[in-house]
């Protein structure tokens, strides 16, 4: 090693260190503890894939992974429109455009348990919208989202996308900023309508950006506990659960840790099925450019 | 008058994320009969601030009954040492990993930015193992330490791609005129980097001070914060719930984070993008 280089490896140790303990090796512990019996305290006692024989069968386990593929799914498709549809409104030039900006924002600076309480209590139908709106007049009105178990998970999506569209908006914004102008002087030129514009030109030119906010989104999803736990608490029953939210109450509270760590797998299994690609994808790309 | 309809729905999109926010401020501000007679979307008759005083100082979370101020404090004594600890290591790893002065260092890179994909819950448990083992577990210590392993992929992210962007010449410069590797960070690259600092300063504190998952694992009995007393106070579905009380409280647990935002303005769009748009 040339002395020049001895510093910075030297200071490069401690992330080295979190990297490849707390990062990988703790990975390759968890998988291992899903091949155990784990039930309380980690023990080394090889059951081969009997916890994730046990994961499969289980129907609250189905329940949260078709939770999180919905959620994931709507949320997603509801972000990526509502925040392209705000960047688009936002580009056409209007005045106080830093006031607009601001607050399509401001959900993004408060935390998911804060988001879901609100929510909660919005949605929450003796006392919150539905409520209010048959107190104005209309008697029928239902909206019990948050009690139904078979509605229970639209509501998480729901407050999702109102903290989230922000994100997505910033991201588009950015990459409207960066279309060349000289497109929409041609565009003029050629008597093109403006949707058109969007629809055929713009839009394609945003690919990447779709993908990036895509990704970033869905990670958000796999990751999601804070907002379910504050909003629903998974329930009516486990009808919301969502698979981060079963692995942290068999890990913490059941001691169920294979199971756990089992559900965990999957979860990393599912980003990296996604994410992989991406980043494969990015860094060749990267490479050959 | 062509531009009428953007205003309109711009408008309209903006009073529908405002709207929750205005439904909680109005419903802090109501007594519990007003709440319980009357509509969520009705102003207060008659304004108080009895549920933000019982909010900050009175409220019974976990068998305290000294309100969300306690919790408030823990957040604050979690986040500043916190911040400082994966500031001043993101910051030194971003600007060795800039030097890329192997091949390992750029594959060193690509492991830690794969690091921000791993959902915590995969980590976890480990990471309680080796918190406990080191004799941290439960205490201010051992949570700070988590938030620092946490937050390392993307703060040294952001100072990695910062320092990149610096002109070689002036690294020349600095050792020519005998500065190692530390002075150069010390007084060179550091001082340059003020306005990265502040993005990660910014997103950090919104980070750690929002977490929930963390602070309910690693945080010691009364040591928890804010995020997750709220949670015990409002959280629960059963029971005779004060709503005004819970409201006022969400407000306080998310004022400090809305302040940072709306003071910081541009550097949290400027951060939120560089985390977005990898290097």
């Amino acid at each position: 090693m040339k002395p020049s280089h001895r510093a910075p490896t030297l200071a490069l140790l401690p992330a080295g260190l979190i990297t490849f303990v707390c990062f990988y090796l703790f990975i390759a512990w968890t998988f291992a503890i899903s091949l155990t019996s784990s039930q309380l305290l980690p023990s080394w006692d090889f059951v081969g894939l009997l916890q994730y024989e046990r994961l499969f069968a289980s129907a609250r386990w189905w329940t949260a992974m078709g939770n999180m593929a919905l959620y994931g799914i709507l949320f997603i498709t509801g972000c990526l429109a509502v925040g392209y549809l705000l960047a688009i409104l936002i580009d056409r030039g209007v005045r106080a455009e830093g006031v607009y900006r601001t607050i399509f924002m401001l959900p993004l600076s408060m935390s998911f348990v804060v988001t879901g309480i609100i929510w909660q209590w919005m949605l929450n139908p003796g006392l919150g919208i539905q409520q209010a709106v048959r107190g104005l007049g209309w008697e029928e009105f239902a909206f019990n989202w948050l009690v139904r178990a078979d509605r229970s998970i639209y509501t998480v999506v729901l407050a999702g996308i109102w903290q989230q569209s922000g994100l997505c908006m910033a991201l588009f914004l950015a990459g409207l900023r960066g279309v060349d102008p000289n497109i929409w002087k041609a565009a003029k030129v050629d008597g093109i309508p403006i949707w058109r514009v969007y629809a055929s030109i713009i839009t394609p030119m945003l690919r990447p950006v779709f993908f990036t906010a895509a990704i970033l989104l869905f990670s958000l999803v796999v990751k999601s506990f804070d907002l379910v736990v504050a909003l629903t608490g998974g329930g009516p029953g486990f009808s919301s659960d969502l698979p981060a939210r079963f692995v942290m109450e068999h890990i913490l509270n059941r001691q169920e840790l294979g199971l756990g760590a089992a559900g965990a797998c999957m979860m990393l299994a599912t980003i990296a099925a996604v994410v992989g690609p991406y980043l494969y994808a990015e860094i060749r790309q990267k490479k050959g450019g | 008058m062509r531009r009428l309809p953007l205003y309109l729905m711009l408008s309209i999109a903006a009073l529908m994320v405002l709207f929750p926010l205005l439904v909680m401020l109005s419903t802090s501000l109501k007594p519990l009969d007003e709440i319980n007679h009357g509509s969520l979307f009705a102003l207060p008759q008659d304004p108080t601030l009895a549920a933000w005083t019982k909010a900050w100082g009175g409220a019974c979370i976990s068998g305290t009954c000294r309100g969300l101020s306690v919790w408030f404090a823990n957040s604050f004594a979690i986040v500043l040492p916190a911040l400082f600890c994966s500031l001043a290591l993101g910051a030194l790893t971003g600007y060795a990993l800039s030097l890329r002065t192997a091949r390992w260092v750029d594959m060193l890179f690509a492991a830690l930015l794969i690091g921000l994909f791993i959902p915590p819950q995969v980590t976890l448990y480990p990471m309680i193992v080796l918190v406990r083992e080191m004799g941290l577990f439960g205490t201010l210590g051992g949570l700070v330490f988590a938030h620092t392993v946490w937050g390392l992929a993307f703060v040294t992210l952001l100072f990695r791609n910062f320092f990149l962007s610096v002109p070689r010449d002036l690294l020349k410069a600095a050792r020519i005129d005998g500065a190692g590797f530390l002075a150069t960070f010390w007084h060179v690259m550091l001082p340059l980097s003020l306005p990265v600092c502040a993005v990660a300063l910014v997103l950090q504190f919104t980070y750690i001070w929002n977490d929930f998952i963390l602070g309910l694992t690693f945080a010691g009995p009364g040591q928890q914060p804010v995020t997750v007393a709220l949670n015990v106070l409002a959280g629960s579905q059963f029971g005779q719930q004060e709503y005004n009380v819970n409201m006022a409280a969400t407000m306080i647990a998310a004022l400090p984070t809305i302040l940072v935002y709306l003071l910081s303005g541009r550097l949290f769009v400027r951060g939120i993008a560089a985390g977005a748009v990898k290097g």
